[in-house]
C-alpha cells in the first residue's frame, strides 16, 4: 500500500495547500479523527480546531488552524474544504485574545436570534483559536 | 466658427479626459488581472463542494425528507433577486445590461401575480431600478468589492438569506450578475440559489475522481452535514458570483476607457486640424488686409 496520500486544504480564495502526507489529524464534527492512507471513503464536517500533519512516526510537522470546513476523504486523497486556513505559527496569543475579546463584547450585546447565533458561533472559533495556540505553545516549549 | 482661444481651451480639455480615461484603463486593467486569477483560484474550491453536494443531494432525490434548502419552500409565490453590479459607473454597458434583464424578469414574474424583492449589491443597480421598481428594493450594499471580491460579505449574504428563507419571507432566490467572458464580453446571468439546483455541468464534476456516493461514509450523519454543507455552499455561489462579476467589471471598464480614450484621441486630432485651418485662415486674411491696403496707396 502506498505510504502517504495526496493531502489538500481548499479555500474559497485559492488552494491552500497540497502536498502528499502520512497521515493527518482532523477535528471532525463528531470527534477528532486520523487520516492514513487507506482510508474508507467519508465526508465529514469540520469544527473550528487544529488541523496536524504528521510524518511515519507521528511526528507533526505542520499545524494549521481552520475555521470550520468539510473533509472529503478517499482512499487516495484527502480534500478539506475549509472558509479560512492559517497555519498556527502566524497566529499570536494576541489575536487570538483580541478576537475571544471581540467576539464576547458582539455576543454581549446581540439582540436579535440570528445575530446571537452568529456571535455565538464567532466565539465559539475564536475560543478554539485561543486553545490551539495554547496547545501549540505548551508543545513548543518542550 | 469659435475663436482660436476657444478651441485652444477645448484642445486641452480633452487632452485632460484624455489622460483620465487612460489612467482608467490601466488601473482597470492591473485589477483585471487580479480579479481573473482570483477568480481561477476560487474554483477549486467551488467544484470540490459542488461535486460532494452533486453526490449527496443524489441520494436525497428520492426522498421526501430532502432539507427544504434543496426542495423549496413548496410554494412559488414571492421571489427574491438579488443583482450584482458595480458601485461605479464608466464602465460601458456592464451596469446596464444587468439592469435590462432584471427589469424584464420582475416585469414577468409580476404579470404572473408573484410578489418580488430585490437586494442590489452595488450601488449602480439600486440607481438603475430606482424610478420603475424602486419601492421593491429592500436593500443596498455597497462597497462589497472595493478591494476585490472577499468572502466575508458574501458569506454575511448567505447567512441573511437564510433567515430571510427560514422566516418564509421568499420562496425562490435567484442571483443576476455578469459573468466573466474575456475582457470584452460578460453575460449576464441568473442563477437560481434556493431552492439548490444542480448545474448541468454537476455530472461531470461529480464523476472527475469522486466514488460513487454510496460508497461514503457520513460523519456525523446525513442531515447535519447536509445542514451544514448547504449553507457553505449557498455562500460560494454566491461568492462565485462577485467574483465573476468584479472580474467583469475591471473587463468591461478597461474596454470602455479603452474606447474611451481612442475617441478622444479622434477628437484632439479634428480639433487640431480645425485649429490649425482657423490659424492659417486668419493669418491669409490679415495678409490679404495688407496687401489691398499697400495696392491702395
Amino acid at each position: 500500500m502506498a505510504e502517504t496520500f495526496l493531502f489538500e486544504i481548499v479555500t474559497p480564495a485559492r488552494l491552500a495547500l497540497s502536498c502528499d502526507a502520512a497521515c493527518v489529524i482532523i477535528p471532525g464534527g463528531a470527534g477528532h479523527f486520523g487520516v492514513l492512507p487507506g482510508h474508507a471513503a467519508m465526508l465529514s464536517t469540520i469544527v473550528p480546531g487544529t488541523i496536524e500533519l504528521r510524518d511515519k512516526s507521528l511526528k507533526i510537522l505542520d499545524r494549521y488552524f481552520v475555521e470550520g470546513g468539510f473533509a472529503e476523504i478517499t482512499p487516495e486523497r484527502c480534500t478539506v474544504l475549509a472558509e479560512v486556513a492559517t497555519p498556527l505559527q502566524e497566529i499570536t496569543r494576541d489575536d487570538a485574545e483580541d478576537r475571544v475579546k471581540r467576539a464576547h463584547d458582539a455576543l454581549m450585546v446581540s439582540e436579535a436570534l440570528n445575530v446571537r447565533v452568529t456571535a455565538e458561533r464567532d466565539l465559539r472559533t475564536a475560543e478554539a483559536m485561543l486553545a490551539a495556540v495554547d496547545e501549540y505553545e505548551k508543545q513548543g516549549t518542550h | 466658427m469659435a475663436s482660436l482661444k476657444d478651441l485652444r481651451v477645448r484642445i486641452n480639455s480633452v487632452k485632460s479626459t484624455q489622460k483620465i480615461t487612460s489612467a482608467m484603463k490601466m488601473i482597470a486593467a492591473t485589477k483585471l488581472r487580479r480579479a481573473q486569477s482570483a477568480a481561477e483560484e476560487g474554483r477549486p474550491y467551488a467544484r470540490k463542494m459542488e461535486a460532494m453536494l452533486a453526490g449527496m443531494v443524489g441520494t436525497l432525490a428520492s426522498r421526501e425528507t430532502a432539507p427544504k434548502l434543496i426542495s423549496g419552500s413548496g410554494e412559488d409565490r414571492s421571489h427574491l433577486l438579488i443583482i450584482i453590479t458595480a458601485d461605479r459607473g464608466l464602465c460601458g454597458g456592464f451596469n446596464g445590461n444587468v439592469v435590462r434583464e432584471v427589469k424584464k424578469r420582475i416585469s414577468v414574474l409580476r404579470q404572473e401575480g408573484k410578489a418580488v424583492k430585490v437586494i442590489c449589491v452595488g450601488r449602480k443597480g439600486r440607481d438603475g431600478l430606482r424610478r420603475e421598481y424602486g419601492t421593491l428594493v429592500s436593500e443596498t450594499l455597497e462597497n462589497v468589492t472595493r478591494v476585490g471580491a472577499q468572502f466575508g460579505p458574501a458569506r454575511d449574504l448567505a447567512r441573511r438569506l437564510l433567515t430571510m428563507f427560514e422566516a418564509g419571507e421568499f420562496d425562490v432566490c435567484t442571483v443576476f450578475y455578469n459573468t466573466f467572458k474575456s475582457a470584452m464580453s460578460q453575460v449576464v446571468t441568473a442563477k437560481q440559489i434556493i431552492p439548490f439546483q444542480l448545474p448541468d455541468a454537476e455530472t461531470g464534476a461529480a464523476a472527475e475522481g469522486a466514488l460513487a456516493v454510496g460508497s461514503y461514509e457520513l460523519e456525523p450523519g446525513e442531515g447535519p452535514l447536509l445542514d451544514a454543507l448547504l449553507p457553505a455552499n449557498l455562500a460560494m455561489q454566491i461568492f462565485g458570483a462577485l467574483l465573476e462579476s468584479f472580474a467583469s467589471e475591471q473587463g468591461a471598464r478597461m474596454t470602455a476607457m479603452d474606447n474611451a480614450t481612442r475617441n478622444a484621441a479622434d477628437m484632439i486630432g479634428r480639433l487640431t486640424l480645425t485649429y490649425n485651418r482657423t490659424r492659417q485662415a486668419i493669418i491669409t486674411k490679415e495678409l490679404i488686409e495688407i496687401i489691398s491696403g499697400a495696392e491702395a496707396v
